[in-house]
This record gives structure tokens, C-alpha cells and sequence, in this order.
């Protein structure tokens, strides 16, 4: 395995009493995708809200592209991140989550176009063009100018995932994003991502509740059970062919 | 007694005097409440408890004390307080004391304001890598301040309405001039009736304009809804 974009050390996350990771070691490799599975409280979630730095891991460490993020290195000694260490770590990640998030109040190239400019300092003429050219690629050529509660779901988590790409991350988060849609919208979004997918270059990690999808893009499935990875595979290995009781009890439940 | 209006008419230049340092006294003290309102509320946020007690104590403190009471201890108290004791002119005092008393109700505006946005917009700018101060200007800040512009607009015709009490530490403004106008006459239907129906004349409109201005706050956020009307049964 090449060396890897992001590793997992130990990693414990406790919300007050409660711990919900207990201690996850997990690599991914530059370009790989990963498909988190699990019943929800499982962890899923935090384990990628930590990579993105929502929350703070409770203990242990995350090293993105050879650099700490919670920690950084002074006088030899690991101390916590400041503010300044985690932008930096940061910009090579990017997140589309479950509830869109857009900025209702610009309309959709504006939010695509937001932080291109102010956080990479992309001049506005380019961040413009790199902007269109993504809304057109997530289909949404035409909606430029709308603002996102002219939208549907689907033409939302589009517009998210636009924005997201803009900033050309070198991982890409993706936080159960078609959990929050009619079913019928569900299509349209397996399908973007996909096609990012294929481009290839860029690792995706992705929380999800699409067995099928999992199967059809991920080069590794992950299943996580009470805080801990119970298992990790093919998606051949861990979807069909497992043996643990657990795997196969929550399989079961998407199998009609 | 009747009304007479050839008096109205003698009274008009005093009270018309009187209105332009109420108005003007009305727009100081508000610029200083919405200005000091931000700095409660920034130094609210910051998160170390001690601090966030004591400068709730101070607001708490503030709010539940007459501003007429304010008044007087900064116009006749202050002064004499050892060491940091300043002597003030009436309208600095009429500005600092109304001012200070309703910036910790518009600083509690601006707080509901921040707090109603959803904590996903915070955790998308995050995720785009933005900076704390663009977080703020360009996400936070512009979805929260439209909600509050009736509020905001309540308070400036409360507080245009407190100003007269400013008359009792001596600001010559229409209360005062109409109320001496009419000690010089032995007659006070006239003025104090001018007075009140000055107030009532420049409330409305205030009223009207900021529903105005809302509505075409509304507006710019929201193109599917070109008459900026809050309609909560709207799907977003």
C-alpha cells in the first residue's frame, strides 16, 4: 500500500460518559475508497466528523498526509492543534453531509464560489469558471443563479458536492448523504458520486446505508459495530462472504 | 379653557427646537446601544466561564435598574466618586446612560439572532476551511441580522420614547422646551398635546419603515419569494 493520505491511531471518543469509539486504528490510501458501515451508534459518523475536525478525538491521533491534525509538534512534544495547524491540516479535506448545510442565502454559484476565493484566494474570475464548471458536471448548468430552497434534495446534495469539489480536497467526506432524501432522489446523487468515483485521484470515505452502492464503488468496506472495527474488507469479503454473526445480522436487514 | 391656535401656532418654534436635539439625542443613543449591544455579545462568546458570570451579572444588573435611576447616579453620583469620578454634560449622560440600559437588550437580540442559525452552517464553513472572521461576515452574521430587524426596530421607538426622561437632568429636549413653554404661560394643553402627537407622527412611520426594510431583507435571501414575506409554511 502506497503511503497512506490519512491514519487512525488508537482513536477513542467519548461524548461525556458515554465512549463511542473504542479505540479505532484504520489507513487509507491515496486515491481509495472506503464505505464506513454499521448500526447507527456504531461510530460511524464520529469518524468522520473527527477527519473533518467537528469533533476532537478523546484520545489518541489522526495523521493526514504525514501531518498531525489534533496535534502538532513543538520542541519535540505533541501538543494540541491551534486553530491556525488545523486550517492548514485541513484544506485537504472535504465533507457533504447528511442535511446539505448550503448557504441559503447565496445562490448556488456564490456557495460554490465562497471559499475558493476567500480561503485559496482564487481570483474571482476563476473561482466563477471552476465553479460552473462543476454545478455543470453535478448537472445543475442551468440553476446557476437559484438559491437553494428553489431546489430539490437531490439537486441540494448536488450543489454540496459541487461546492465541496471546488476546493479540490485530497479526501472527500461523505456523511450518509442520500439519507435525508425521497427515495426517488436517491438516483440522481448514487450517480454523481460515482462518477467522481471513477475519476479516481481523490480518497473518499464514505458513511452510507447503500449495500448495493457500497458493493459498487468501494475498494474497501469497513463495518463497525459498539465503537470498534468488527470487520474490514473486499467488498466481496465483508458483504457476501463473511462469517461473523454480528456482519450478517445487520446484512440481513437490507436484504429483501 | 379652550383650545386656542394662535397659541399652537406661538409654541411650534420652541417644540420644533425641542425635536431636533430629541431626534438627534434618539439616534446617538441608539448607534452607541447597537454598537455596545456587539460588544456584550462578543464578550459573551468568549468561552471562560468567570468571565461569562460576571459580564451576565453586569447585564442582569443593568437591566433591572430604572434608567431614570441610571441617569441621575451618572448626572449627580458619578462625580462624586473618588478617583474615577467625572463631571459629564447632561447630553454625554443622556447618550452613555440610555445608551449602556438598552444595548443589553439589543445584545440579547443579536444573541437569539446568532443562536437561530443551525449549527450545520457553522460545521459547512468549517468544512470549506473558511477563516473565523469569514465565518462570521460572510455565513453567520448576514442570515442573522435580518430576523432581527423588527426587534431592532421596536427598540428604536421604545428608546425614542425614554428620551424624555432625559429632560429631568436637564437635556432641552421637546418635552422640556414644550413643558417650559407652557410654565411661562400658564397654559399647557397646547404644547404638551403638540408634543405627544409629535411622537406619535414620527413613531408610526419608523414602524412602517422597518417592516419595510425586513421584507426587502427577505427578499435578497430569497428570490422564490418576491414580496419578502415570512411565510413559515414555506418548504425550504
Amino acid at each position: 500500500m502506497a503511503k497512506p493520505i490519512a491514519v487512525y491511531n488508537d482513536v477513542h471518543k467519548s461524548f461525556g460518559e458515554v465512549e463511542v469509539l473504542k479505540g479505532i486504528d484504520l489507513e487509507i490510501a491515496p486515491a481509495e475508497k472506503v464505505a464506513l458501515i454499521g448500526p447507527s451508534g456504531s461510530g460511524k459518523t464520529t469518524i468522520i466528523r473527527m477527519l473533518m475536525t467537528l469533533e476532537q478525538p478523546t484520545s489518541g491521533t489522526i495523521v493526514v498526509d504525514g501531518q498531525y491534525l489534533w496535534h502538532m509538534e513543538k520542541n519535540g512534544e505533541l501538543v494540541p492543534a491551534n486553530e491556525k495547524h488545523l486550517r492548514q491540516v485541513r484544506g485537504d479535506i472535504g465533507m457533504v453531509f447528511q442535511h446539505f448545510n448550503l448557504f441559503p442565502h447565496m445562490s448556488i454559484l456564490e456557495n460554490c464560489m465562497v471559499a475558493p476565493i476567500n480561503v485559496k484566494g482564487v481570483p474571482k474570475k476563476e473561482a466563477r469558471q471552476r465553479s460552473v464548471e462543476m454545478l455543470e458536471k453535478v448537472g445543475l448548468g442551468d440553476k446557476l443563479d437559484d438559491y437553494p430552497s428553489q431546489l430539490s434534495g437531490g439537486q441540494k446534495q448536488r450543489v454540496a458536492m459541487a461546492r465541496a469539489l471546488v476546493m479540490r480536497p485530497k479526501i472527500m467526506l461523505f456523511d450518509e448523504v442520500t439519507s435525508a432524501l425521497d427515495p426517488e432522489l436517491v438516483g440522481e446523487v448514487l450517480e454523481v458520486i460515482r462518477d467522481i468515483a471513477r475519476e479516481g485521484e481523490m480518497a473518499m470515505v464514505l458513511v452510507t446505508h447503500e449495500m448495493d452502492f457500497a458493493r459498487d464503488i468501494a475498494d474497501r468496506v469497513v463495518f463497525l459495530d459498539e465503537g470498534r472495527i468488527a470487520e474490514q474488507g473486499t467488498p466481496e469479503q465483508v458483504l457476501e462472504n463473511s462469517e461473523s454473526e454480528r456482519l450478517n445480522s445487520f446484512l440481513s436487514r437490507f436484504r429483501s | 379653557m379652550t383650545w386656542n391656535w394662535n397659541y399652537v401656532v406661538e409654541s411650534l418654534p420652541a417644540i420644533f427646537q425641542g425635536m431636533w436635539i430629541t431626534l438627534g439625542l434618539t439616534i446617538a443613543c441608539y448607534l452607541f446601544a447597537m454598537l455596545f449591544g456587539f460588544v456584550w455579545t462578543f464578550v459573551r462568546r468568549i468561552p471562560w466561564r468567570p468571565l461569562q458570570m460576571i459580564i451576565a451579572f453586569i447585564m442582569e444588573f443593568i437591566r433591572s435598574t430604572p434608567p431614570l435611576v441610571q441617569l441621575f447616579f451618572l448626572y449627580y453620583a458619578w462625580p462624586m466618586v473618588p478617583y474615577v469620578g467625572l463631571t459629564l454634560d447632561p447630553i454625554t449622560v443622556a447618550i452613555i446612560g440610555l445608551g449602556v440600559h438598552f444595548s443589553t437588550y439589543i445584545a440579547e437580540i443579536y444573541r437569539s439572532g446568532i443562536e437561530s442559525i443551525d449549527k450545520g452552517q457553522w460545521e459547512a464553513a468549517t468544512a470549506l476551511n473558511l477563516s473565523l472572521k469569514d465565518k462570521w461576515t460572510k455565513i453567520i452574521l448576514p442570515q442573522a441580522i435580518p430576523p432581527t430587524i423588527p426587534m431592532l426596530g421596536n427598540y428604536l421607538i421604545i428608546m425614542f420614547k425614554e428620551v424624555p426622561l432625559t429632560s429631568t437632568i436637564g437635556v432641552a429636549g421637546m418635552l422640556h422646551m414644550a413643558n417650559n413653554f407652557g410654565s411661562k404661560n400658564f397654559a399647557y394643553l397646547e404644547p404638551l398635546t403638540l408634543v405627544a402627537v409629535f411622537f406619535l407622527v414620527m413613531s408610526y412611520p419608523t414602524a412602517v419603515l422597518f417592516r419595510k426594510l425586513e421584507q426587502r431583507m427577505n427578499r435578497r435571501f430569497d428570490k422564490n419569494n418576491p414580496t419578502g414575506k415570512i411565510d413559515k409554511g414555506v418548504v425550504t
